[in-house]
């Protein structure tokens, strides 16, 4: 059963094996391959020398470089603060009025800040800042909290109803929702906003619902509907809406109450971080 | 030599030979790569806080590995500079020790989740579910607005708990008993929550997710889920050069 003999046609040895009158050619594998083959063998050996690679009963062969995954990363991080270096060290030391004055720290800090929002803040404020319906436009000067820098840069750090300690907090009651006012009452009252904010609405049902503002809304939002961005209460009289200025809008905005959070950074980013960001967001807003 | 390859005919002949010895050479890789670490100390780290999932989140990552989410999405930040930068500290085996299965993954067609939790607003979420677009104009992310129209189904939430105690997870008898009370506490700001704490601890998330007060939905569990995502370790007491905690 098992003959070698040399093939006619090609001259190559058979491997002797013979099934039904087929029979095997015995070449040698490629050279090429074979020496690949050879030399990634070679590779493992020493990589598994040099690497962390086996596993034993109470740890593994660290192998002799000592190489870690995690210190390289912590070596490459600690590199790269070196690099950002010069200019986040005077980060950390000014002040953020004194980075606003310095043309060229500030323009580090854009820099830095507009990195950051891209990556951060633009998924609900736009990439541009320009906001959506829900998320506040930071491009103006309209501001729903305090917009100062230090005002910013203190919401960026402990965010708006973000639960955080210390974090921004009101609320607008959901007047219709929770029983509060009845149906009419709120739709007077959405007759008063659009007044106020200079938009087409009927006067004698604006009227009737003055007492109801008095009562219930002057607290936060002002006798003149000014609002207060100490207490985060929006201006009634402007055209900037978070939610919209249709009639709609204003009337599911007294009924339910949206109140909108934003996440606190603190624990995200570190200080030098939210000094770059908050420079940012003052600069695009007009810088008042 | 040439005796040794004369010899290879034997396994070649015995066919039940070949087979215990195709099975012996195929298990080595098995044996010194995944065997290990089932028994090695040094495979989980030790961290403060990490705890096994609420009834709500479970019900929630249950939606996600329904809904495929793991097909775009990876939960696992590499011990890569550039990661780090974007995401925030890599990834602890510590952090999915309560996966079963775990969703690690390789694939981002979307970011990556592993430290999603906080990051957004709920009310950011529900709006990127509904219609992902409205948000992130170059989103690629199909809608799962449905998930806001149905309700969570919660019949067979104590029997996941139960489930997952048999793969390892060290839910206790009265968390599994009281599944169905702590899954409706949680989405329920204004329910008494000292018992469901007292399971869970004081620092797990306690609102109406989707912000549809009447209802307990899906949306409600996905998002829940996503809110706590990577914000379980301490890391102020976790020392990430540590010796024992480098790899």
């Amino acid at each position: 059963m098992s003959k070698r003999e040399t093939d006619e046609i090609t001259g190559v040895e058979t491997t002797g094996h013979e099934w039904d009158g087929i029979k095997e050619l015995d070449n040698p594998l490629p050279r090429w391959w074979l020496w690949v083959f050879y030399a990634s063998v070679a590779f493992a050996l020493v990589y598994w020398v040099l690497m962390p690679a086996w596993p034993g009963i109470n740890g593994y062969t660290k192998g002799i470089r000592g190489h870690s995954d995690r210190a390289q990363v912590a070596q490459q991080l600690e590199t790269l603060r070196e690099v950002r270096g010069e200019g986040a060290a005077r980060l950390t030391n000014a002040t953020l009025q004194e980075i606003e004055a310095d043309p060229a720290l500030q323009q580090y800090a854009m820099a830095v800040g507009q990195s950051v929002f891209g990556d951060n803040c633009a998924t609900c404020h736009g990439v541009g800042g320009g906001g959506a319906k829900g998320y506040p436009n930071l491009l103006d000067d309209i501001w729903l909290w305090d917009g100062s820098l230090d005002g910013i840069h203190h919401t960026l750090q402990v965010g708006i109803r973000s639960g955080e300690p210390g974090a921004r907090f009101s609320q607008m009651p959901a007047f219709g929702r929770d029983q509060l006012l009845t149906s009419a009452q709120i739709n007077d009252l959405t007759d008063l906003v659009l007044v106020m904010s200079g938009q087409d609405g009927d006067r004698a049902a604006a009227d009737r619902a003055r007492p109801i503002y008095a009562e219930q809304c002057v607290s936060c939002h002002g006798v003149t509907g000014l609002g207060d961005p100490a207490q985060g209460a929006p201006n009634l009289t402007d055209a900037e809406w978070l939610y919209g200025d249709s009639r709609e809008e204003i009337r599911t905005q007294i009924w339910a109450g949206r109140n909108g959070v934003m996440p606190a950074w603190a624990g995200r980013f570190d200080d030098e971080t939210l000094k770059a960001l908050a420079v940012y967001v003052h600069a695009n807003a007009g810088g008042r | 030599m040439k005796n040794i390859w004369k010899k290879h005919g034997v396994l070649e002949r015995k066919s039940l030979l070949l087979t215990v010895s195709i099975l012996v050479v195929v298990s080595v890789g098995g044996l010194v790569e995944i065997a290990p670490l089932f028994y090695l100390e040094s495979t989980i780290e030790k961290v403060k806080g990490v705890r096994p999932y609420t009834p709500l989140e479970l019900a929630g990552r249950d939606i996600y590995i329904r809904e495929g989410c793991y097909n775009c999405h990876s939960q696992m930040i590499r011990p890569l500079r550039d990661e780090v930068e974007r995401y925030g500290h890599y990834s602890l085996a510590a952090e999915s020790m309560y996966d079963h299965p775990f969703q690690w993954g390789s694939k981002r067609t979307g970011p990556d989740l592993a430290r999603v939790g906080g990051k957004y607003s709920d009310d950011w979420h529900r709006d990127h579910l509904i219609d992902p677009r409205s948000v992130v104009p170059e989103s690629v992310m199909p809608p799962y607005a449905f998930l806001a129209g149905r309700q969570l189904e919660q019949k067979d939430i104590e029997a996941k708990l139960w489930a997952m105690t048999k793969v390892g997870v060290p839910y206790t008898q009265d968390m599994i008993d009281n599944a169905k009370t702590d899954l409706q506490t949680q989405a329920d700001p204004f329910a008494p929550a000292r018992d469901f704490k007292g399971r869970y601890g004081d620092a797990v998330l306690q609102r109406d997710f989707d912000g549809d007060p009447s209802r307990l939905t899906e949306m409600d569990a996905l998002i829940a889920y996503m809110q706590m995502l990577g914000t379980l370790v301490d890391f102020s007491t976790y020392q990430a050069e540590a010796p024992e905690n480098l790899r």
